[in-house]
């Protein structure tokens, strides 16, 4: 998919007859707003929510005189970014503690957006925390749902209430009663999932809510989710006044529009965001990262900041020396193993770099995260020298490589093409005017 | 109610979107360039994707300017068979036993209650069926499984959580071999199409059907949410690239989501729509009909 850092191109195409300095006309600004437009609808944000979002924008962009380092394309993605994280609203916000405990969070959405799940990473996010969290299990109606939950608080270290396939609302207020009477902080209340338009099981929720007065009710929502999003925020928030959002599924390709609509629908801020299949993954929300995700600009900042985590100031400087030096060796390679398996391995950084969505396909297929493990092997097969010389590598030393890392020469020639094509890569991504955007 | 009305019916709730859209739109006079923009933001707004909705509109645009029309409705019956057409490409496609169904899918589709309601179905059909829970990874994934199984009263091979999902589609296939099976259906636990080495266990998956059971008919079909929006486009072109996709199975379709990216995935990816899942009961799955979903929709 060319999805990925398309509105930069285009807009520089349109504008790329416009005179270096001077105001942005109107019929410019037209044009580009078509495309930002497309953009955003491309990245699943609600048609209504499109069209507020582009007349605010061009209203903004006309008659704007071009900032000085700036081209218009820069200058009109610059307002478009500062009006979707301003729309996204402020940083992440912390759960809302309960004046006297225990604190409830309740759970609520449509099937299948991950809500079992997000008990589960939830409970043990608040348990890192020094909490004593309570996992109540009321989703009676869909098969198996309680083992779920038992299985994944289990794994999360922490209890599970449940009274099998009971009366949801008699379970939660029993579940925040048993918090009481045993110590629990929190109590955080699992339910079934359901339709907006279902009114039986609205009501449910709603009674729930009155029995057992939550302090947050976060509504889980599939990142992945189109149009209808609006919708099902809306009415969700109109019924139960939720307090917060929360985004799953994350960790997949889509560009999560869908944020933007219920963000501009509910007002609610978005608390977390699930990114992966373990119960470690759950992070904070950051609205300018997403932003950047919606618009197909790469989430250079979560890169950034993880790159930061990972290597220290002298490795970069030390890595970037050997970048323009051309010296990159598989010994560096080897390195940068390590380092990408500290900034959440290869996949999740390609994901963040803008204009690589389309080749990251190709490429993932090559650098799985398993596979990592035997090049790491083949590598350290090699002699100092090999590593630093890979030209001398011959079929004898092939040979001998493989035998060494147990595994083939295919392999090792896998290995020796791959630290080729990334140190094409790294040259490419020197030249690449897009980083210095 | 007969098979239409209750498409119909579910379909009313996607149909009173558009229809609303369209009667307000066509109750202007001229048909100029803002209606054509209108026409897309109708298609667009049901998640058919932005790309197709162009191809569409302007296919439709240039076919009126040609024969100088001038008339709404007649634009209207354009549109409508455009989609038709669009939906309607392939062939349909039957089960022929001995069969095996793979069902795969992003996590949370409904791929369990849709194997459930597919293992009905066959049962009713009068075939023999057994269900693989190849969904060893999800917490109690079988559990679940096995719930459906009970319901429809067909067998259930599974094993513990965290075994070789390979391993126990082997089992399965022995089973079916050995007592002649008529239906086969292999669940696979729900993955995100970007991971690379999920995706790797499913090719296993594929690579073990085809070598231990090579005389039946295999099909492989994909789950999607038609809450989901042009994402599914992805999920679809990973997952075929992978295993090779036969048709879809489209859930959810209950509530006011409208799943027009089937158009954009008939259009742009040749992959038929099978079933469409209608609700929660065991009942709710229904042959998908091009005609009567373009028919439902207006």
């Amino acid at each position: 998919m060319a999805l990925f850092s398309g509105l930069s191109e285009k807009l520089n195409h349109i504008f790329s007859k416009l005179t270096k300095h001077g105001r942005l006309t109107e019929l410019e600004i037209k044009t580009a707003m078509r495309e930002v437009r497309i953009a955003l609808l491309e990245a699943d944000v609600n048609i209504s929510v499109v069209k507020e979002f582009v007349s605010k924008v061009s209203e903004r962009a006309v008659g704007q005189e071009i900032l000085k380092n700036l081209n218009p394309t820069q200058q009109v993605i610059k307002i478009v970014n500062e009006e979707v994280i301003a729309l996204m609203g402020s940083a992440n916000s912390k759960l809302a503690v309960a004046s006297t405990p225990p604190t409830v969070i309740m759970m609520a959405g449509l099937q299948g957006a991950g809500k079992t799940t997000l008990v589960g990473k939830l409970g043990m996010m608040l348990k890192k925390q020094g909490r004593k969290p309570l996992l109540v299990a009321c989703d009676v109606y869909r098969p198996a749902a309680i083992n779920q939950l038992k299985v994944v608080g289990e794994k999360a270290g922490c209890t599970v209430f449940e009274k099998g396939q009971g009366n949801p609302i008699k379970i939660a207020k029993e579940g925040v009663a048993h918090a009481k009477s045993y110590g629990f902080d929190t109590v955080i209340i699992d339910t079934a999932g359901r339709l907006q338009i279902d009114e039986e099981l609205m009501k449910e929720l709603e009674k729930i809510k009155e029995e057992v007065n939550p302090s947050e009710i976060l509504l889980v929502v599939d990142s992945m989710t189109g149009q209808v999003a609006v919708e099902v925020a809306d009415t969700f928030n109109k019924r139960l006044e939720v307090t917060g959002l929360v985004l799953t599924k994350l960790d997949g390709d889509t560009r999560g529009g869908a944020t933007l609509s219920m963000k501009a629908v509910t007002g609610k801020p978005i608390k977390f965001c699930s990114v992966g299949e373990k119960l470690g993954d759950l992070e904070p929300f950051y609205p300018d990262r997403m932003a950047n995700r919606i618009l197909g600009m790469g989430d250079v900042l979560s890169l950034i900041e993880k790159a930061q985590e990972a290597v220290s100031e002298e490795e970069a400087k030390k890595m970037e020396k050997k970048f323009r030096e051309n010296s990159f060796t598989l010994n560096d390679f080897l390195a940068q193993f390590e380092t990408m398996k500290k900034m959440g391995g290869i996949k999740d950084i390609l994901a963040m770099l803008p204009g690589m969505g389309g080749k990251m396909k190709v490429r993932e297929e090559n650098i799985d995260e398993k596979k990592m493990l035997s090049m790491k092997a083949v590598i350290q097969s090699m002699t100092m020298r090999e590593r630093e010389n890979p030209q001398i590598i011959n079929s004898s030393r092939k040979n001998r490589i493989a035998k060494g890392s147990g595994t083939s020469v295919q392999e090792v020639n896998r290995v020796l093409k791959q630290f080729e094509q990334t140190k094409l890569m790294m040259k490419q991504m020197k030249n690449n005017r897009m980083f210095k955007f | 109610m007969g098979l239409f009305s209750k498409l119909k019916n579910v379909l009313s709730k996607t149909r009173d979107g558009i229809s609303k859209k369209l009667s307000a739109l066509f109750a202007r006079d001229r048909i100029g360039e803002d209606f054509y923009e209108e026409l897309e933001d109708i298609l667009i707004s049901s998640d058919v994707s932005v790309k197709t909705t162009m191809e569409i509109v302007d296919e439709i645009r240039d076919t009126a300017i040609k024969e100088k029309c001038k008339d709404k409705d007649y634009v209207l019956s354009l549109l409508k068979t455009e989609l038709f057409e669009t939906l309607d490409y392939a062939d349909k496609l039957e089960v022929k036993t001995p069969a095996v169904i793979m069902i795969v899918g992003v996590n949370g589709v409904g791929k369990t209650t849709t194997i459930g309601k597919l293992a009905n179905k066959f049962v009713k059909e009068g075939k023999s069926v057994t269900i693989a829970a190849g969904d060893t990874f999800r917490a109690a994934a079988a559990d679940q499984l096995a719930v459906w199984a009970d319901r429809a009263k067909v067998k259930i091979v599974k094993h513990s959580e965290g075994a070789d999902a390979s391993a126990v589609v082997f089992d399965a296939i022995e089973s079916c071999k050995a007592r002649k099976t008529d239906v086969l259906i292999i669940d696979t636990a729900g993955r995100l199409h970007v991971k690379a080495n999920l995706m790797e266990e499913l090719k296993k998956m594929d690579r073990v059907t085809k070598r231990e059971y090579p005389d039946a008919n295999y099909y492989k079909l994909i789950v999607l949410d038609a809450t989901t929006g042009q994402n599914a486009y992805n999920q679809v072109e990973v997952f075929n690239e992978a295993v090779g996709i036969d048709g879809i199975v489209l859930t959810k379709l209950d509530g006011t989501a409208k799943g027009g990216f089937i158009v954009s995935l008939s259009y742009e990816l040749e992959v038929p729509v099978v079933y469409v899942g209608t609700g929660e009961k065991i009942d709710d799955i229904e042959d998908f009909d091009a005609n009567e979903f373009v028919e439902a929709l207006f």
